[in-house]
C-alpha cells in the first residue's frame, strides 16, 4: 500500500477558542500507480486530506503512513500541485519549471535542460521566456503541471487543480493530465467537487461526507485507459455510474447547504 | 468595402497620434507657464515690494549658483562638499537599508520573535531619531562617522516596516509549493520571501534615499567641516539666503537623479509584473 489513512482527524483551534474538526476518522488507501479522485461537498475538508498526506500539517489523532513509514515531514517523491497559481510570477516559464530540480541540488544548466523537456511536453515549447503573467490561466496550469511532474513524483497530490478554469480549458487540461500521467506510473490523489472530473479520470472515487469529513463510499471506476476525456462524457457506461455516485454524493451535498441555510 | 476601412484605420491611428502630440504640447507648455509667472512674479516682488535682504530672488540664487560652481564656495569647491553629502548619504543608506530588510525579513517570518520586539520597535520608532544626530556627534565626532550613523537610524525604519510587511504578506502557496518541490528553510527565504517582498522594498527605497539626504544634510547641519548641509548652515550664519537656497537646489538635483535611479533599477527588477501598474505610479 503506497498510501494509507487509518483514523486519521483533524482539528482547528478556532479564534474563539473553541475546536473545529475538519476531518474526522478518515480511513482510505492508495496503491501505487492509482489514480484516486475524492469528490465532496464544497468546503467539507478534501484539501486538508491532501495535506495530511504531504506532510504540510500533521494529523491530530490517527495514522497517516507513505510507504508504510510515518508521515512526520514531506515523504520523498511527493508532488503537489495547489488550487490557485503557486507559479512564482518573477520567474520565467522555464525557471519556474526548473525550480524543483534546483532546489533539490541539480546544477543550472542541468536543471534547465530538464525544465525545457518537461515544459516542450506540457505543450509550451516556445513559451519559456515568458513570465507567468504574460500567459492564459490554463497556460499557467500547464507551467504548475509541468513543475511537478519534472520532480518524476510517484506520489501526485492535486488540489481541485484545474476548478478555476473555464468548462473547455478544464477539459483540455484533463486531458493532457491523463496522457502526461499515463507514462509516469504515479499514484495520484486528486480532489474535485466536480463528479463529472472525478469519474472521467479516477480509477477509484472516494466519496466524502458533509463536514468534518470521512469517507461515505467508494466506486471502482472500470473504464478502459486511454480515454478520451470529452467522448467518454457522453456513453452510457459514463452516465450509469454517474447516477450511482451522484445518488451517494447528493445526499451529502443536500446537508452541506442545509447547514449553509442554518447559518 | 475593405479599402474603406483600412483607410478610416490609419486615419484613426494617425488622428490619436496627433492628439497625443497635441496633449504633450499643451501639457509642456502649461508646465513652463507656471515656472516663468512663478519666478517671475517672484523676481518682481522681490525687485520692486519685499526685501530680497530677507527672501532673496531667482536672479541672485542664479548668480550664487554659478558663483559655486565657477569660483567656488567659501569653504573649498561646491564638487568636494557635494561629495561629501553624497558620500555619507549612499553609505548610510546601503547600511540601513540591508540591515533593514534583513531584520524586517527575518522578524516577518517568525512571529515569535516579532512578538517579542514589537512594543521595542514601535518605540524606537516613536523616538524622534533626528535628534540623534546631535548625540552622534558627541559620539563619533565632526567627520564622516557621525553622519552616516545619523543616516542608518533614519533609514532603516523606512525601510524595515516595509520588508516586515513584504515578508508578512508572502502568498502561504508559494511557500508550500516550495516546500513540496524541496526547498530548505535557507531556500525558502531567499527564493520565496524576499522576491515577494521586493516590491515592498522597492517602494520604500525610494522614500528612504529621501531620508538619507534629510539625515546627511541634518547630519552636516548639527556639526561638520564640509558637505551641503554645512554650507547651508554657514549660509543662515551669514544671512546669506542666496545660498541657503542654493544650496537646497543642489540637494534636489542630487535627490532627483537618486530617485531616477531607484525608479530604474527597480523597474529591471520587477520586470515579471504586469505593466498596467507600473505605469500609472510612473506617470506620477
Amino acid at each position: 500500500m503506497l498510501i494509507e489513512l487509518r483514523g486519521a482527524t483533524k482539528r482547528f483551534p478556532t479564534g474563539t477558542g473553541g475546536i473545529h474538526t475538519v476531518v474526522r476518522e478518515l480511513s482510505m488507501s492508495v496503491d501505487s500507480g492509482e489514480f484516486v479522485a475524492v469528490v465532496g461537498p464544497t468546503g467539507c475538508g478534501k484539501s486538508t486530506t491532501l495535506s495530511l498526506v504531504s506532510g504540510l500539517e500533521p494529523a491530530s489523532a490517527g495514522a497517516v503512513s507513505v510507504r508504510g513509514a510515518p508521515v512526520t515531514g514531506i515523504p520523498d517523491g511527493i508532488g503537489y500541485m495547489f488550487q490557485t497559481d503557486a507559479v512564482l510570477p518573477w520567474r520565467s516559464v522555464l525557471d519556474n519549471v526548473a525550480t524543483g530540480p534546483r532546489y533539490r541540488g541539480t546544477g543550472k544548466r542541468e536543471a534547465r535542460e530538464q525544465a525545457r523537456d518537461w515544459v516542450a511536453r506540457v505543450g509550451l515549447a516556445g513559451f519559456e521566456n515568458y513570465y507567468p503573467h504574460q500567459l492564459s490561466g490554463g497556460m499557467r496550469k500547464r507551467v504548475a503541471l509541468a513543475q511537478v511532474l519534472v520532480t518524476s513524483p510517484s506520489i501526485m497530490l492535486m488540489d481541485e487543480p484545474f476548478s478555476a478554469l473555464d468548462v473547455q480549458t478544464r477539459a483540455l487540461m484533463q486531458g493532457e493530465l491523463l496522457r502526461l500521467w499515463e507514462g509516469t506510473g504515479a499514484a495520484v490523489v486528486f480532489v474535485t467537487h466536480d463528479l463529472d472530473e472525478a469519474i472521467a479520470l479516477a480509477d477509484k472515487v472516494v466519496v466524502m461526507t458533509a463536514a468534518p469529513a470521512t469517507v461515505k463510499a467508494e466506486f471502482r471506476i472500470e473504464l478502459d485507459r486511454p480515454r478520451d476525456v470529452e467522448q467518454l462524457r457522453i456513453t452510457e457506461e459514463f452516465l450509469a455510474i454517474y447516477r450511482k455516485v451522484w445518488s451517494s454524493l447528493s445526499e451529502e451535498v443536500d446537508k452541506t447547504r442545509k447547514m449553509g441555510d442554518r447559518k | 468595402m475593405t479599402i474603406e476601412t483600412v483607410q478610416s484605420e490609419e486615419f484613426l491611428t494617425h488622428s490619436v497620434r496627433a492628439a497625443k502630440r497635441k496633449r504633450a504640447v499643451r501639457v509642456w507648455g502649461l508646465r513652463l507657464t507656471i515656472i516663468v509667472v512663478w519666478l517671475g512674479s517672484w523676481e518682481l516682488a522681490a525687485t520692486y515690494w519685499i526685501d530680497p535682504f530677507f527672501y532673496s530672488k531667482p536672479s541672485a540664487i542664479a548668480n550664487r549658483l554659478y558663483e559655486w560652481f565657477t569660483i567656488g564656495t567659501d569653504f573649498g569647491s561646491i564638487w568636494a562638499n557635494l561629495l561629501t553629502t553624497v558620500e555619507e548619504s549612499v553609505l548610510g543608506f546601503f547600511i540601513g537599508a540591508v540591515l533593514g530588510v534583513l531584520l524586517g525579513v527575518i522578524l516577518g517570518r517568525s512571529t515569535y520573535l516579532a512578538e517579542v520586539l514589537n512594543p521595542f520597535i514601535k518605540a524606537a520608532n516613536a523616538v524622534p531619531r533626528i535628534v540623534l544626530a546631535s548625540l552622534f556627534i558627541v559620539w563619533f565626532g565632526l567627520g564622516l562617522g557621525s553622519k552616516v550613523a545619523t543616516v542608518v537610524v533614519l533609514v532603516f525604519f523606512a525601510v524595515f516596516f516595509n520588508a516586515f510587511t513584504g515578508a508578512r504578506e508572502v502568498e502561504r502557496n508559494l511557500i508550500d509549493n516550495a516546500r513540496i518541490l524541496g526547498a530548505s528553510r535557507i531556500a525558502v527565504l531567499r527564493t520565496i520571501v524576499v522576491p515577494s517582498a521586493t516590491s515592498w522594498i522597492l517602494s520604500s527605497l525610494h522614500i528612504a534615499f529621501g531620508f538619507a539626504l534629510i539625515g546627511a544634510v541634518v547630519g552636516e547641519y548639527a556639526g561638520a567641516k564640509s558637505g551641503m548641509g554645512f554650507l547651508i548652515a554657514n549660509a543662515q550664519g551669514t544671512f546669506d539666503t542666496p545660498g541657503i537656497y542654493a544650496g537646497m537646489i543642489v540637494i534636489t538635483v542630487v535627490a532627483l537623479l537618486a530617485e531616477w535611479l531607484i525608479g530604474t533599477a527597480e523597474n529591471r527588477l520587477l520586470r515579471w509584473r504586469p505593466k498596467v501598474s507600473g505605469s500609472a505610479v510612473s506617470e506620477l
